[in-house]
């Protein structure tokens, strides 16, 4: 028993496991549909309990359970032994710590979605049908290949400080002393400090609504573009009354998935800042609590709050999704 | 657009990921460099032989294993490794080391999912009160350790590792934060003196802010840690609440007897703040003095190799943070005074260290932890730690084996009976202050005008009501 338990350091242990674990997966579905299909006459809900049934059950184990037991978490105390009511939120809410918390994190919500919407679309449109059009997009595009944690690494650098009378090792810094500024402490000066991380998110994030949005102007039919074209339109008209129009499903898309990214971020506040200055949002509050301060019913309210910011947004990006799927 | 359009454009977009991919990787290893330097260690310097006798009363031990989880990763694993090899070689047992940044973090993960390992090496106090008191995980100290403890080490350092009367944790290694770095030739050259008190010192900031040039100023500091930014900040300020109140004083604060604004300790955060917080005492070859906020601790000593930094204040085992090359000795690149006090016959000293929390009572695991608390561990490690940055407050360490005149400096202060030593507070606090509002709190304090009297009232408005 122990052999499959633990593999410690032999990679030829690990892939083994790794090899029967995928055969032990094979066989069991292999077995559920050979039961499933050996039934003459089997009912409906027989061959969808066959086939939606494993998933079900590993949802219910790895998504429902824990997530009940988080909420549950969030009415205790610090290691789960007492029951203290609503406390965890009252503090959530009322401390002025956590309130700064909260309207960071409503801030991050509010503009970062927005921006790199509105970048990605205006960026889409212009670079549409141009002749550098693959390599504008691959350069917006190329962000999205690099890793949160590895584009705070970069941007930390740029925002970089040093004093006046020594080198500049950071990229702004070096652009306002060469326009004859003093250097910043960029990353420290409240609320423009919370902006500059927003800065990273869109970064990436502007690629992802570029290359949804442009791909959907592509598919407006042309007829309609062709008939506007002959009532006169161009211009700033055909954009406003034809192409988002046309797009304004896939754009609410966009929108509410980069919403989702944005209430998640935690990998920007924690690698550039720790959460500290003023920038914490409620993903690194919640990490904080958890495993910093070991306030596992604080750390739980934290991640409910999150779970219900995120609920609506979720709703709206489904329905929108399937609105989008019944015009085509 | 054509499938096999759309098949080139994927090639690109993937060729163009794994370009940015592998800037970010050689972006990132430079930073490693410095590390894995030591060879080891171990064969260097002769440790005393092992009596393996002592081991005897546990039985049989060969081919048993004993995991280890640290917070001690490279390069200074490699010597705690080394450490462990007499102990091996006595009774046949393997330590297994897993060693990790994220140790903290993860240890009550695995406390509470049944997974402990035998043995964790508890960077601070607070810790071990949080998994004794929260989850109830860590086994009292076998009686062999206690004698141990007992016999070589002083009765404060047997308090750290008590939790509410029982005997927990053994300490392993100590460290002396009361330091302040300097280069020695600087001052030759400008015929400064090291200062005896606390006066000397203010009188000598005053006198090089004097010549203040460019960047230059008498002090450098920096607090920023990841997301443990804030900890070196709360080590100046207990270094002051220990010369400005005194040790009774100091007690009566971390255990909160009195509250954390008392005006005595909000005068020993001004105290530190004449240094801290005056634009023309910090902060050297960094900055202004938010630059304190946000300048990483691990290189906030270096404007001193530069000569734009004068002073700096950090532990002992900043030692191993100089870059590589740089020599700390009397008349090297660098070296090391005593924060000084405010009178000479006193001398307050802010300590740290490490302690061994068992989870497991197999025999192995407890001989493992007898070695542990024995002098015999503390001059193996003594031996395998060539390039030294290493000491301990274990009362039989043998000086000689230690690597460096620092070191021996530190383990003198640690020994010499006029120390009054004090564990520092951040690290015995709840951690809603110790590890949270403390070192957030001191963070604002440096990066905003928050005044003394404000940022205290913050962190005694967090400390926990029960």
């Amino acid at each position: 028993m122990d052999w499959f338990l633990s593999a410690g350091d032999d990679p030829v242990h690990k892939l083994l496991l790794m090899v029967i674990a995928i055969a032990l997966f094979v066989v069991v579905m292999a077995l559920i549909l050979f039961v499933v299909d050996r039934r003459r006459n089997p009912s409906k809900w027989f061959i969808a309990g066959g086939f939606v049934g494993p998933a079900l059950i590993l949802l219910t184990l790895g998504l429902l359970l824990p997530a009940g037991g988080t909420i549950v978490n969030s009415f205790q105390n610090r290691n789960g032994s007492e029951f203290i009511g609503l406390d965890n939120y009252i503090r959530a809410f009322s401390e002025p710590a956590f309130l700064l918390v909260l309207g960071n994190t409503a801030l991050w919500v509010l503009v970062a979605p927005l921006l790199a919407t509105f970048i990605g679309l205006v960026y889409a449109v212009v670079v549409d049908r141009s002749r550098f059009e693959k390599f504008a997009k691959a350069l917006v595009f190329l962000p999205m290949a690099i890793s949160m944690v590895g584009a705070s690494i970069i941007w930390r650098f740029v925002y970089e400080f040093k004093p006046a009378s020594v080198e500049q090792t950071g990229l702004l810094n070096q652009l306002v002393v060469w326009l004859g500024g003093e250097p910043v402490q960029f990353l420290l000066e409240r609320p423009g400090n919370t902006f500059l991380l927003m800065v990273v998110l869109i970064w990436i994030q502007t690629g992802f609504s570029m290359t949804l949005l442009s791909a959907s102007i592509r598919a407006i039919p042309t007829d309609i573009v062709e008939a506007a074209r002959l009532d006169g339109l161009s211009g700033f008209g055909m954009f406003w009354r034809i192409t988002i129009p046309s797009i304004r499903p896939a754009l609410v898309v966009v929108l509410t998935t980069i919403a989702m990214t944005t209430l998640k971020v935690f990998d920007i506040v924690r690698t550039m800042t720790a959460g500290r200055y003023g920038t914490s949002v409620v993903a690194n509050e919640f990490y904080e609590q958890s495993f910093r301060q070991n306030n596992a019913g604080l750390g739980a309210a934290l991640a409910v709050l999150l779970f219900v910011i995120v609920i609506p947004v979720i709703i709206y990006n489904v329905r929108q999704m399937r609105l989008a799927e019944e015009v085509r | 657009m054509s499938i096999r359009m759309a098949s080139k454009r994927r090639t690109v977009a993937l060729a163009a990921a794994g370009a940015s991919l592998a800037l970010i990787l050689s972006a990132c290893a430079d930073t490693d460099d410095g590390g894995g330097s030591g060879d080891g260690g171990g064969s260097d310097a002769a440790a005393p032989a092992l009596d393996c006798s002592v081991y005897e009363e546990f039985g049989d031990l060969e081919g048993k294993t004993v995991s280890v989880y640290t917070t001690i990763v490279e390069p200074e694993a490699e010597t705690q490794v080394a450490s462990y090899e007499p102990f091996e070689e006595c009774t046949g047992v393997t330590v297994e080391y897993e060693a990790s940044r994220e140790m903290e973090a993860q240890l009550p993960v695995r406390v509470q999912a049944g997974n402990p390992p035998d043995i964790a090496i508890l960077p601070q106090p607070g810790l071990l009160n949080t998994l004794v008191s929260q989850y109830d995980a860590v086994l009292p100290a076998p009686e062999q350790v206690e004698a141990n403890v007992d016999e070589f080490w002083s009765e404060e350092w047997k308090e750290y590792g008590t939790v509410d009367g029982t005997f927990y944790a053994a300490p392993l290694g100590s460290n002396v934060k009361s330091y302040v770095w300097y280069s020695p030739s600087m001052f030759e050259e400008a015929g400064y003196e090291v200062p005896e008190t606390w006066d000397d010192m203010m009188a000598l900031t005053e006198e090089i802010a004097s010549t203040n040039e460019g960047a230059t100023r008498p002090w450098c500091a920096g607090v920023e840690s990841g997301d443990a930014t804030g900890w070196p900040g709360t080590d100046w300020i207990e270094d002051v609440v220990l010369r400005t109140a005194g040790p009774e004083v100091y007690d009566q604060w971390y255990q909160h007897e009195i509250p954390f604004n008392d005006p005595q300790i909000v005068e020993a955060w001004d105290t530190a703040g004449e240094i801290l917080k005056n634009p023309d005492h910090v902060n050297g070859g960094l900055g202004g003095v938010d630059s304190i906020a946000t300048a990483p601790w691990t290189d906030a000593g270096y404007p001193i190799l530069d000569r734009s930094c004068w002073m700096h204040r950090a532990a002992n085992f900043y030692a191993t943070q100089w870059p590589e090359g740089t020599e700390v000795a009397p008349d090297g690149d660098v070296y090391a005074f005593y924060l000084p006090s405010m009178s000479t016959d006193e001398r307050p000293t802010l300590v740290a260290g490490e302690f061994i929390g068992a989870f497991t009572d197999r025999p192995e695991v407890q001989a493992f932890q007898t070695y542990l608390s024995s002098p015999d561990w503390a001059n193996a490690k003594a031996a395998a730690t060539p390039a030294g940055g290493w000491v301990s407050a274990n009362n039989a360490l043998d000086p000689e084996l230690l690597a460096t005149d620092f070191d021996r400096l530190s383990a003198e202060i640690l020994a010499d009976p006029a120390t009054v030593a004090r564990f520092d507070a951040s690290d015995l606090m709840p951690s809603e202050v110790g590890t949270g509002s403390f070192w957030a709190g001191i963070t604002e304090w440096f990066a905003s005008d928050a005044s003394s009297q404000e940022v205290t009232d913050t962190i005694e408005e967090s400390w926990p009501k029960n």
